[in-house]
């Protein structure tokens, strides 16, 4: 048998139902290729005894015929979820020390199907970042290398990246604000799944921009994105936002038959300056889906162009008023004071020292087109935007397209520490095929589809309609066949 | 528009976050760079259009009002960085 950390959730699941491993063996042999990856830096929080106990759990329930959708099935969780008992921090100093007392209901969801724990990952301090370089741990590594610099594996889910393609975990989850699921999962030649606004609930996932936060898996495969959705995905009354539409069987919708459906290719997203690769990687996805019987439609979401600087004034505001909890009353960090301190110093250094650099700027950022004066030029037009952007969406598929195909970054993955910091825009603008989604709120999903002339993957991503992750997966099912992307890092760690 | 050192300085006081006054020129110059960034929008004709609230059409849950939870106050301040007596502590506010 193969490495047992290198299975899919669905190999992993028959061999564990036909007895021919067990839930601790696979266990074991994750823990053993974490303990070997230290050089990756993706998992930031190690629960190895928690892992052990739940592993024996989920083998007394295989034995006993009663598995679920995930028993037995080990997974890396990224740090800005809730685990009760265990650290989770957002990649942030100011939340150093807090173990929350209670699960998000993500989490939640996963143990109850059966999963088990291997840790926390690595990402972007509060999410908030394209690189995984404004962690508090340091950033997370890409496993792929093609010379001896070290790469970004992406952000924000820069650690659920690098430990899924590192054959860490055999699967992971992540949170997708502006395409912090995708980007890194193209990064990384993985599977990343940002399902509709609503699908997944929001309870216990440490906040960033509540109206784009959304959880979803990142995983190995497209059947294995399936199967792990379906065990996320809740109508749950602790998120108001939640919504109340059943969980289908995502599995059992992938027939791999797209004949007749209408696919869209946005022009608006052959933006300048594109590498031809990309533009060719496009070409060639669209063909894959004409050739399994779809048909090609040029569409155009006028819009478009406007999602970025839309994203970087709703993200921000929202942030700003999430992040004013942390004063360092109620859990993490509190500054040490000096004399004749008051309250007001000990909010401003306790944020000051618990907060890094990008966090701090989005605060002020947020907080200055939130304030009087600025409100309706900044945050009241970008909301509007964000209609506008929304409405294009619904105007395509009204019109009768099935599902929209794009690139899912504009490059491959770049080195850790190649962007500017003096400049956070250029960073920005990795963004530029993702935040659109978020800002309309639909299931989009990124498929490892080639690799450019280095030898790094490059992905694409389809969007859906609201809540058809079903339908979405079974395009992407497809065109994950055609791609037949099988390309590995080679182990250097 | 474009922020000066000065409102910097209210931004960073209106988000408690300290910052030294050496650090502000760098701070006015980033924020600048972003705003800058953001006045795209200007281009775009959103007469008559609705400011966006939420992603979905729908109306926020609504439960029965009555108490579902409670009686955890020790759990509550397990990570409070100082805690006394069933209370969060924090500095003299009122003289």
């Amino acid at each position: 048998m193969t490495d047992l950390n290198t299975l899919t959730i669905a190999d992993a699941r028959d061999a564990l139902r036909k007895g021919d491993t067990t839930a601790v063996e696979l266990t074991e042999a994750c823990l053993t290729a974490i303990e070997g990856a230290g050089a990756l830096n993706a998992f930031v929080h190690h629960t190895p005894d928690l892992a052990r106990d739940m592993a024996r759990a989920a083998d007394a329930r295989i034995k006993a015929g009663e598995a679920t959708a995930l028993t037995g099935i080990p997974l890396g969780i990224k740090d800005v979820f809730c685990v009760r008992g265990v650290p989770s921090q957002a990649a942030s100093r100011i939340l150093e020390g807090f173990r929350p007392e209670y699960e998000s209901t993500v989490t939640q969801n996963l143990w109850n199907a059966g999963a088990v724990m291997l840790g926390k990952l690595n990402q972007d301090e509060f999410a908030m970042g394209s690189a995984n370089e404004s962690s508090c741990y340091g950033p997370a590594v890409n496993p792929w290398k093609v010379d001896d610099r070290q790469l970004t594996p992406g952000g924000s889910s820069g650690g659920s990246a690098a430990a899924v393609a590192a054959d860490l975990c055999l699967a992971a989850t992540g949170t997708d604000t502006g395409g912090s699921i995708r980007q890194p999962a193209a990064f990384t030649g993985i599977v990343g799944l940002k399902p509709t606004y609503g699908r997944v609930s929001r309870w216990g996932v440490i906040a960033y921009a509540s109206s784009l936060d959304q959880a979803g898996p990142m995983t190995k495969t497209v059947r294995d994105a399936a199967i792990m959705l379906g065990a996320m995905a809740s109508v749950d009354p602790q998120d108001s936002t939640s919504a109340d539409v059943a969980v289908p069987d995502y599995e059992s919708l992938l027939t791999g038959d797209i004949r007749g459906k209408r696919i869209g290719i946005p022009r608006e997203y052959r933006v300048e300056g594109m590498p031809p690769e990309i533009d060719a990687l496009w070409h060639k996805g669209a063909e894959m889906l004409r050739d399994a019987g779809a048909e090609i439609v040029d569409i155009s979401l006028p819009h478009t162009k406007y999602a970025l600087p839309a994203y970087y004034v709703i993200a921000p505001a929202e942030a700003s008023s999430n992040l004013a909890r942390y004063d360092g009353v109620r859990y993490g960090h509190r500054a040490r004071l000096g004399q004749g301190d008051g309250i007001t110093e000990m909010y401003e250094k306790t944020r000051a020292e618990g907060f890094g650099p990008e966090v701090q700027r989005r605060v002020m950022i947020g907080t200055y087109v939130l304030s009087a004066g600025f409100y309706d030029a900044y945050y009241n037009r970008a909301r509007k935007v964000r209609a506008l952007i929304k409405r294009d969406f619904e105007i395509a598929f009204a019109e009768g397209i099935d599902a929209i195909l794009a690139p899912t970054t504009p490059s491959a993955a770049f080195g850790l520490g190649a962007m500017d910091s003096s400049d956070p825009v250029q960073m920005y603008l990795n963004d530029v095929f993702t935040v659109t989604l978020n800002l309309a709120g639909l299931p989009g999903i990124a498929v490892p589809v080639g690799q450019d002339k280095q030898g790094l993957p490059l992905g694409l991503q389809m969007f859906g309609r609201p809540f058809e992750e079903g339908e979405l997966l079974n395009h992407a099912l497809v065109l994950e066949r055609a791609a037949g992307f099988v390309a590995k890092p080679r182990r250097w760690w | 528009m474009s922020i000066t050192e000065d409102q910097a300085r209210k931004v960073a006081h209106l988000a408690r976050i300290a910052v030294d006054d050496a650090a502000l020129p760098a701070l006015a110059r980033e924020l600048n760079g972003i705003l800058h960034f953001m006045e795209q929008l200007n281009e775009v004709d959103v007469t008559g259009v609705e400011p966006m609230t939420g992603v979905t059409p729908m109306r926020l849950k609504r439960r029965v009002d009555e108490v579902t939870t409670g009686s955890m106050a020790d759990r509550i301040l397990s990570n409070a960085p100082d805690a006394r007596e069933g209370f969060f502590a924090v500095p003299k506010v009122v003289e």
